[in-house]
């Protein structure tokens, strides 16, 4: 297949020395083997996620997303916008929809734009990496290119909310999309049939405001992949991954369970699968080691 | 109570659902609601609210405008959009829980001490400031958010979560200093000054 090329939207969490670097890591590499071209969005700017919403009022929300557009129409015209951050993904579309949907609404946010010489259409189609690689590539393709068979691991896949809901990916259902299970099962592992926790809520950014809350939640995401048999879960949103990794000792601590799962991105397995090193996987990322995916990486 | 809190009593007495039709976002929807509660049912938060969005709603066409806007209630919504895709009438419920806690806080009625309210409002003043979020400087100021000693606490329960961070180079101490911004930060900082003076002109509460 020839080279795509793609005006891509990184997000504040995969910056060097983020949170989700490790994601972004495992990206390249898996773009690398796909020919894949990122061109970076010059200058982005963060989303505000889903909880901007106390500071910022709607206008200037969605003047975030819609800056971001606009300098990627100026500077990557013709290509599609892809996030790996499923709210990065979210809120770009969410804007989309809202400018298109509402003259008004598209006319005071170029109004604001032009503040910094900028203008929207808001054209370029918005999506999540994960469209990219089943829409463009197709499981077939993907599967041509692995090298080292993930046999033997079994692996829960946690698509958790805002890859999935509002948008979601097209021809999946709301509540048992299969395409991560699609996707482990390409890269030859093994899906945990019926995860019962695949779509359900991590708590999101009310984690840091609600820990405890939110933890109940975890917990319940992370005892259904051990009760699948799961070795590890994988999903494609850098919240879910991090709020189901990190918050497991002190999980453990308050419900007295002995959980110690790791949490990778469906890049890190690709990339493993892809015949990457741990490093180029980003497996050094893990606070939770992914120990069959290490043996796998250095064989 | 701010004074605009007591301007919007004045212009929408007796008519609650009205006021929040013309100033909440997507709050034109309100009225919509059957009332059959799935939104309530499906909230992975939902034993946490004091009033589910299903009885929100309600209140709302009621006129129980102080139980609403003072309701700590909004705050839990952790946007998973459960309640969005399987509402039959396909109200988007998560942005109109996010409008009326905006427009709660606009109005300065919101709970003062809500940890969701406060984060929020945090995660907006360190992305505005230099356009992208920097965690370490966001994860500071939320442990700290009630004080020093507080904070302190915090910081040693979460230190093991920290240090976890920076062995995996999920975090860097350089943040502190600086760290990563868009290179226009003024630029975008004057689109957003002048979409909030557009909102303000458009919606009365708007702007505060």
């Amino acid at each position: 297949m020839s080279k795509k090329s793609y005006s891509f939207y990184p997000g504040c969490s995969s910056q060097k020395a983020a949170s989700a670097s490790n994601y972004m890591t495992s990206v390249n590499s898996m773009c690398e083997t796909l020919d894949i071209q990122l061109n970076e969005i010059p200058d982005w700017n963060c989303c505000s996620a889903s909880i901007g919403y106390a500071g910022g009022g709607e206008l200037p929300r969605l003047a975030l997303s819609a800056r971001n557009m606009a300098i990627s129409e100026q500077a990557n015209p013709g290509q599609d916008i892809v996030a790996t951050c499923a709210a990065c993904w979210l809120a770009t579309k969410e804007t989309q929809e809202r400018l298109h949907g509402d003259s008004k609404l598209m006319a005071e946010t170029n109004e604001a734009l032009a503040q910094a010489g900028l203008k929207v259409k808001g054209d370029q189609k918005v999506r999540h990496m994960v469209e990219v690689l089943i829409e463009d590539f197709g499981y077939e393709e993907l599967g041509k290119h692995v090298k080292k068979p993930l046999d033997g691991v079994k692996i829960a896949g946690y698509v958790g909310c805002q890859t999935n809901r509002p948008f979601g990916i097209d021809g999946e259902s709301y509540e048992n999309p299969k395409y991560l299970d699609k996707l482990v099962e390409t890269m030859g592992a093994t899906p945990v049939e019926n995860y019962d926790k695949k779509v359900s809520c991590c708590g999101g950014a009310l984690a840091f405001s609600e820990p405890e809350k939110s933890q109940a939640l975890i917990k319940d995401i992370i005892e259904s992949a051990y009760d699948g048999g799961a070795d590890m879960i994988v999903t494609p949103c850098p919240v879910c991954q991090m709020n189901v990794e990190v918050y497991q000792n002190h999980i453990n601590q308050k419900y007295k369970t002995n959980f110690k799962m790791p949490v990778v991105y469906y890049s890190t397995l690709m990339s493993v699968a892809y015949g990457k090193n741990g490093k180029e996987a980003g497996l050094d990322g893990q606070m939770i080691k992914a120990k069959q995916l290490e043996e796998i990486a250095s064989k | 109570m701010s004074d605009v809190n007591t301007q919007m009593v004045e212009q929408y007495r007796n008519n609650f659902l009205r006021e929040v039709e013309e100033n909440v976002e997507e709050g034109e929807w309100v009225k919509m609601c059957m009332q059959c509660g799935v939104c309530s049912g499906s909230c992975p938060f939902g034993p946490h609210w004091e009033h589910p969005p299903q009885e929100i709603f309600m209140m709302i066409r009621a006129g129980k405008r102080d139980e609403v806007l003072q309701s700590d209630s909004m705050w839990m919504c952790t946007s998973c959009y459960n309640c969005i895709v399987r509402c039959p009438r396909e109200l988007p419920i998560t942005h109109i829980m996010h409008g009326l806690a905006h427009y709660a806080k606009r109005l300065g009625i919101a709970p003062k001490n809500q940890p969701t309210y406060k984060f929020a409002e945090l995660f907006w003043k360190n992305l505005s400031k230099t356009g992208r979020v920097n965690e370490l400087k966001l994860g500071l100021a939320l442990y700290f958010m009630n004080g020093i000693g507080e904070g302190i606490k915090t910081s040693l329960k979460m230190k093991d979560i920290g240090l976890g961070m920076l062995m995996t180079k999920r975090l860097s101490p350089m943040e502190l200093l600086g760290g990563h911004k868009c290179k226009d930060a003024k630029g975008l900082q004057a689109i957003l000054k002048k979409a909030a003076e557009l909102e303000a002109a458009r919606i009365p509460a708007a702007g505060k």
